[in-house]
């Protein structure tokens, strides 16, 4: 890559100042409430500095680092689709007139121009995911369009791998390859702390030109290379993904989703953190009087039992249907519809099922005992 | 149109299909072609069973009388239908009314000769055994099909 | 006309409303502002494929009643028509009540159409079977109007409805008169009867064994409840037709019917793209998982 360059934590300041000076709402990684989560941010001061996080089945905890890392851990319980596809939001509003005219006035799609600081590659890999599921088709959403359309992406490249991380298996990290403007890669060592950074982009380019920086030097490649080769081989989890499609459309009658089911609570947790997750519910409401009526979008999750309802019951009525429905879809019938996955890896599932389901321990048990 | 013989009608059949000539010839010695008008009534229930029909052309249905309510109307039976089994079981006895919906030919069996045939050439037996076991094999899937009441009420039944 | 989101209705104003049995109504609609123009800005969307008023036998509209919430109806009118958009909708929970309720002059929402439609130019040289369980007569009305103008195309066209009861068959005067209608056989049969029912008794399989067509040259297109198409499309399959030469449709929860609330999934089909009509080849695997 051409645009390369490395700079400090000054830098990265600056950075985020003239992002928000190009009229960027700056978000970007935080800690709050014991989990480090996106939120908006004016600077450095308000990246998670000296912590990193311990995840597993069921468990996220935050652990002091001895160091300044500003960004030495994996990935919280949100992630970006919250600020490209959230959770909440009005469609549309109508009035009925006096005469009985309905008038539809729809609310303008429009976003804040969003700039993500520290955009993980597997997160990279969510968002073109959901590009596809939601701009691809023959009804693009605009809502998602307008929010996406102007967002300015910082990428990290990891150099920690967490405790339920697979990126590797779904090749989908720890290094971004594509999908952003600039792209950091932290570095701490005997010669100081600081970001080997790369433009992805014209624009990115252009903002890497503006900022106070060095010369990316062969040590500092290797360097950032050895970061995110050690991110590579300490991941948490691995999945087999050879033949996975075919695996689970041969196996929908396979004893394990009886097992599973017997520990899954149907919570939908997983898919409320799931960053390709895009299910959603609509609601239409109207005032007493009958004269103004809005339509809502929400987040809406394959556990309910409301997802499936049709005539007077709902179609997976079990809990055993509802997380085979997950996960087949995530990890098999996904790549029909849109020629991917759907699961990128990054663990977030396994680290927030209140009973430690963990997917790739699901599809490792219907494979080691499957039916060909 | 040339009278066909009972038998020729026999080997017609789907009911009979796959039988031996003999064997043909053995149920055809227990037929007879008879024609029902609009509204005549093939069999009652409680009357004995001797007989069977097969439809050769023409409709009917098996209805129940109920008091005060008319007769109600079970099923129907159309062209290549069987009509009636319990020639075949005791006691004999027919369980419902069968009532011709218009004019209806139909070959009508004297269950009590082809039972005796039956017990004479075990053989015979098997086959017909077989053909009525899959008529009501039919009857019984169907009739537990239009019990479930897929259709459902109106709304909120 | 401005170009609106896939989740915005257009108004429609109810032109007429007329009751087929207890709790089921035919509305005809028509655009509020009249023509046929499409909802949709050149460019944003291919205007052709998001005009109510054009569709294709099979496909649906979203119905929105105003405060109530939309549903899923199938179109049920003639496709080659130039008149209102009809649609036979059974009152089984608040919206399809509202939307049931709607007197002439009500404006209703419309999005659509949307969905895949009844192959008819399959049929060419073919025997068409269309069996029809209750409510679903009305998605096959469009392809049965379509088959009737184009009947010289066909080997043969069989109509089999069947119904809970003679009260609650649709289309009473329509299947009146297609029972003389030389261009077609016509088969109807009820659950259960009422005094004076002088047709059939029993369930609409025991239709298809008599039936006048050629299995082995055939298509068929079957709408009814889940249990009675599983035992249609066997009853097809045993009489030598081809699974995929036998369609069926699809019945899912749908919120946005643009493949994006993820809720009309039936493995890898969305109901609302790739269905509702769906030949058995394609969907057989999934059909028959419980509870998929």
């Amino acid at each position: 890559m051409s645009d390369q360059a490395t700079i400090d934590r000054a830098g990265l300041d600056e950075l985020i100042a003239i992002l928000s000076r190009r009229g960027h709402e700056v978000v970007g990684p935080t800690v709050r409430d014991g989990a480090i989560v996106y939120d908006e941010i004016s600077g450095c001061d308000a990246l998670p500095a000296g912590w990193t996080d311990e995840q597993d089945g069921g468990s996220y905890r935050l652990r002091r680092r001895d160091d300044e890392a500003l960004f030495g851990y994996a990935v919280g319980p949100q992630s970006w689709k919250r600020f490209l596809h959230p959770p909440e939001l009005t469609l549309w509003r109508a009035r009925r007139g006096a005469d009985g005219e309905l008038e539809v006035s729809e609310e303008p799609p429009e976003a804040p121009s969003y700039a993500f600081i520290g955009v993980r590659s597997c997160e990279l890999h969510a968002i073109a995911i959901q590009d596809r599921v939601l701009m691809e088709g023959a009804f693009p959403d605009p809502f998602y369009r307008a929010r996406r359309e102007g967002a300015f992406v910082v990428a990290v490249n990891c150099t920690v791998a967490g405790g339920t991380c697979f990126c590797v298996s779904m090749e989908t990290g720890p290094k971004a390859d594509s999908g952003y403007d600039l792209a950091l890669t932290e570095v701490i060592d005997e010669s100081g702390h600081y970001f080997v950074c790369e433009a992805g982009s014209e624009r990115g380019a252009e903002v890497l030109a503006e900022l106070p920086r060095g010369e990316a030097g062969p040590e500092a490649l290797a360097a950032a290379e050895a970061g995110v080769a050690r991110a590579a081989a300490s991941q948490g989890r691995t999945m087999e993904t050879e033949g996975i499609k075919e695996l689970l459309y041969d196996n929908l009658d396979h004893p394990r989703w009886d097992e599973v089911s017997e520990r899954c609570l149907t919570c939908g947790n997983c898919t409320m953190v799931c960053p390709t997750c895009f299910c959603t519910t609509v609601e239409d409401t109207s005032d007493l009087a009958g004269e103004t009526a809005e339509r809502t979008r929400q987040w809406d999750s394959c556990f309910t039992l409301d997802f499936s309802y049709v005539h007077g019951g709902s179609v997976r009525s079990t809990p055993k249907s509802r997380y085979r429905q997950w996960m087949t879809h995530k990890l098999a019938t996904w790549i029909d519809q849109f020629g991917t996955s759907g699961c990128v890896g990054c663990g977030r599932c396994i680290t927030w099922c209140p009973v430690a389901i963990d997917i790739t321990e699901e599809v490792a048990a219907i494979r080691a005992d499957a039916v060909d | 149109m040339p009278m066909r013989s009972i038998e020729d009608l026999v080997g017609e059949l789907p009911t009979f299909a796959g039988l031996s000539p003999a064997q043909r010839e053995l149920i055809a010695g227990c037929g007879s072609n008879r024609v029902f008008e609009a509204g005549e009534h093939l069999a009652r229930e409680g009357d004995a069973a001797d007989a069977f029909f097969v439809i050769r052309h023409g409709r009917v249905a098996l209805e129940l009388a109920a008091p005060a309510k008319g007769p109600l109307m079970i099923s129907t039976l159309g062209e290549g239908a069987v009509v009636g089994w319990s020639w075949l079981f005791p006691p004999h006895r027919w369980s419902f009314d069968a009532r011709a919906l218009e004019q209806t030919r139909v070959v009508a069996f004297d269950g009590a000769c082809l039972r005796g045939k039956c017990d004479a050439d075990h053989e015979l037996g098997y086959e017909l055994m077989q053909r009525f076991a899959a008529v009501m094999l039919d009857r019984l899937q169907a009739t537990r099909l239009q019990l479930l009441d897929v259709y459902g009420g109106p709304a909120g039944e | 006309m401005s170009a609106a989101g896939p989740m915005t209705p257009r108004p429609f104003r109810v032109v007429s409303r007329r009751q087929e049995t207890e709790d089921t109504w035919t509305l005809a609609l028509e655009p509020v502002g009249g023509g046929a123009a499409s909802t949709f800005g050149p460019g944003q969307f291919n205007p052709g494929q998001f005009n109510p008023g054009q569709f294709n036998p099979g496909q649906f509209n979203m119905i929105y009643a105003f405060g109530v919430g939309e549903v899923p109806i199938s179109i049920s009118g003639d496709p080659g028509g130039e008149g209102p958009l009809e649609h036979t909708v059974r009152a089984v929970g608040p919206v399809s009540a509202a939307i049931c309720r709607a007197e002439p002059g009500t404006q209703l929402g419309v999005r659509g159409p949307f969905g895949s439609s009844w192959p008819l130019a399959s049929a060419t040289g073919r025997h068409a079977v269309i069996v029809a369980g209750g409510i679903g007569l009305a998605p096959l009305r469009p392809a049965l109007l379509g088959a009737l103008a184009e009947r010289e195309r066909l080997a043969g066209l069989v109509l089999l409805c069947g119904g809970r009861s003679p009260s609650q068959l649709l289309y009473r005067e329509q299947l009146e008169a297609w029972r003389d209608d030389p261009r077609l056989e016509l088969g109807v049969t009820v659950d259960s009867a009422e005094p004076g029912w002088l047709g059939n008794v029993g369930v609409v399989t025991t239709l298809i064994g008599a039936a006048p067509f050629d299995p082995a040259n055939a298509v068929a297109f079957i709408v009814g409840p889940e249990v009675m198409m599983r035992f249609t499309v066997d009853a097809l399959l045993d009489r030598g037709m081809d699974p995929a030469d036998v369609h069926v449709s699809i019945e899912r929860n749908m919120k946005c019917a643009v493949t994006q609330c993820g809720r009309c999934q039936l493995g890898p089909t969305f109901a609302c793209r790739e269905g509702a009509v769906m030949s058995y080849a394609a969907i057989e695997p999934f059909f028959r998982v419980r509870e998929l």
